[in-house]
């Protein structure tokens, strides 16, 4: 049947608007005609030369490499037809738990796009960057007062390379002492990012169980605790959105033992503007300027994981950092000789970091309590709401995030993988599934404090009409997604049998 | 949902199962272990030759919901590996304890193996787990 057929009289008032167009898209190379260039150069107006002699023999390829040809406006559609396909934060609740997938408010691009930030040039000298640094400083300061720490690197690129450089500071720090220390602790409910960044300095893992109320307890990490351990990553609040309480007595312990602390600060979010990391003992942590202080996330823009330390770890730092001189303005320090290195070849991501000083000064300090008051109360309200619907792995109250799993909908054969592409059915992406791994078939749900009271209840109501939908029609969760442009992709095939280059078809001989 | 455990075979506690031929024991997953991972698409195995310790990590097993550790059940020399798993990863879902083995240890203790638990125990503790 179609709504717009010969003879019918569309409703809206305004006839050209639509939902009737929805591309396929082929390849780029599938769209490709021998011959067909975007643009032309003109006759060469020198003498040519062999590029063999310029560059030897070596240098030139024999074959061309079969890029597409194609013309500009083909390569405009193209891309922008993909770009429609795109599940963005801009369309819609978009609750990936463990990824704070907020809103990016449009001042921040604008700021961002002020020509003395977009135009700095890395290489324009201190003088000519004083604004730039400037604001480094400053948003350096600003994350030292939110985590009660000292110092803030904004060098790390990402999350992953913050927990690297923390790690690394860690080392350096013991062997300083000339301390010789193998061994990294990490609760089972990690971030895999944790363990990977451990083991790139050279440190054995020591996994620590989770206690049954999804909290870790000072007795495993005690008992584990000893001289050669150089330190603990804790995640807090954790990765099942639960808040660490025993992370006082944890930091005594390891410290007790010379131990250091490292804070994963992916869930920082919950803690904005209520508690400090620094003030429960941890030394180091890593902050993701695209999660809690809303730069671009996944795709959108680069990442930015800038490192903060307490004072005691301050000489190992990346090098340099940005420092205020006795006469106001600000430089580079670079002559650190403790310092672990370099960790990107200017100051990081600047861009970012203009974002993310745009959202704390559009904020404020109460507006930031007041972002992670509502992401703990949004992330509640959604548990309320679910908790007769779906099992809760750990039903207590939670942070920014909770958990729930596929236990209760066993009997009708349907798993959490089905429920999250029965969302993309509602018009939803899907939350995180299948992590935590201490929870098996977890469902977690982060909303953040972008949505409002009516989204969270529209999400809510999706999911219960999902759960009963499981219970009473549970082939039509099993075989989601329905409305998508392709339906269950075979994820299975794609992981074991993956193509991932285009190949031209061979002409049958 | 219903566990395969077959009473000729041992037990641990990380979901590895073990049959022991003579002083050579063959190793992979249970049946539980494949069910909760899911469809399994990779699977990494160590060289033949390589000594593990009872409770030490010897390969990795990854689905497409998870990424795991494979744990020893007994300590010893791998002396087999099944090199099949690398083209074939779907054998550990469709055939747990046959084509989809994973290494054969030489036996360096044998009471270790003795140690492991029986099918009933296993059956009894995945359940313990899963109420």
């Amino acid at each position: 049947m179609s709504a717009t057929g010969p003879g019918h009289t569309p409703r809206t008032s305004r006839p050209n608007a639509s939902s009737g167009i929805a591309y396929e898209e082929p390849l780029l190379f599938e769209r490709s005609v021998e011959g067909r260039v975007g643009y032309q150069l003109p006759r060469a107006d020198v003498p040519e030369v062999d590029p063999a002699e310029l560059l030897g023999a070596d240098g030139v390829r024999d074959d061309l490499p079969g890029l597409p040809e194609v013309s500009e406006v083909e390569v405009v559609r193209h891309f922008t037809r993909l770009s429609t396909w795109n599940a963005a934060v801009d369309l819609g609740l978009y609750p990936l738990g463990s990824c704070t997938m907020k809103y990016n408010p449009k001042v921040n691009e604008r700021m961002a796009r002020l020509p003395g930030f977009a135009a700095a040039h890395p290489m324009q000298g201190d003088e000519n960057s004083q604004g730039v640094l400037e604001l480094l400083h400053r948003l350096g300061g600003a994350l030292a007062e939110v985590s009660g720490l000292d110092h803030v690197s904004l060098q790390p690129a990402a999350g992953a390379q913050g927990e690297l450089a923390g790690i690394m500071m860690i080392r350096a720090y013991h062997r300083a002492r000339g301390e010789q220390r193998t061994r990294v602790l990490v609760p089972d409910s990690a971030h895999g990012t944790n363990p990977a960044s451990a083991a790139l300095n050279g440190f054995e893992v020591t996994t620590i169980p989770t206690g049954e109320d999804g909290v870790l307890h000072p007795e495993p990490v005690a008992e584990a605790m000893a001289e050669d351990v150089a330190g603990i990553m804790i995640t807090n609040p954790n990765t099942c959105g639960i808040f660490e309480r025993h992370i006082g007595r944890i930091t005594e312990i390891v410290h007790a033992k010379g131990g250091l602390v490292y804070l994963d600060g992916a869930n920082l979010n919950a803690l904005l503007g209520i508690a400090r990391p620094g003030d429960m003992g941890v030394d180091v942590m890593h902050f993701n300027l695209h999660k809690t202080f809303s730069t671009p996330h996944g795709g959108g823009g680069p990442g930015s994981g800038p490192v903060g330390v307490k004072a005691h770890l301050e000489p190992f730092l990346p090098s340099p950092v940005v420092v205020q001189r006795d006469d106001g303005s600000y430089g580079l320090d670079a002559e650190r000789p403790q310092a672990i290195g370099r960790l990107h070849g200017n100051l990081g991501n600047v861009g970012m970091a203009v974002r993310a000083w745009t959202y704390i000064r559009s904020l404020g300090s109460e507006g930031l309590q007041r972002c992670g008051e509502m992401a703990v109360l949004n992330a509640n309200y959604l548990l309320a709401r679910l908790r007769d619907h779906f099992h809760v792995a750990y039903d207590q109250p939670v942070m920014h995030e909770c958990v729930l799993s596929d236990r209760g909908l066993s009997e009708s054969g349907v798993t959490t993988l089905d429920v999250a592409k029965r969302l993309i059915d509602y018009g939803y992406h899907p939350p995180t599934i299948y992590f935590p791994l201490v929870v098996p078939g977890a469902l977690m749900i982060e909303p953040t404090e972008s949505e409002s009271l009516e989204g969270l209840d529209r999400f809510a109501d999706t999911l219960i009409q999902i759960a009963g939908e499981a219970h009473e029609t549970p082939d039509v969760v099993r075989e989601a997604p329905h409305r998508t442009r392709h339906r269950r992709l075979d994820e299975t095939r794609a992981a074991r049998r993956p193509v991932l280059t285009w190949q031209p078809e061979q002409p049958e001989s | 949902m219903s566990i395969e455990t077959p009473d000729n075979l041992r037990y641990s506690k990380e979901d590895e199962w073990a049959r022991r031929e003579g002083n050579r024991v063959t190793v992979g997953v249970t049946d539980y272990a494949q069910q909760q991972l899911g469809d399994v698409v990779f699977v990494e195995l160590p060289e033949a030759g390589k000594v593990v310790d009872r409770g030490e990590p010897f390969g990795v097993i990854e689905s497409v919901k998870a990424v795991a550790d494979l744990f020893s059940p007994v300590g010893g020399e791998i002396v087999e590996v099944n090199a099949a798993l690398s083209q074939t990863p779907e054998s550990v879902n469709e055939d747990c304890y046959g084509d989809g083995w994973m290494v054969v240890i030489e036996l360096a203790d044998p009471s270790e193996y003795d140690g492991l638990l029986d099918a009933a125990a296993y059956g009894d503790f995945v359940k313990s787990r899963s109420d």
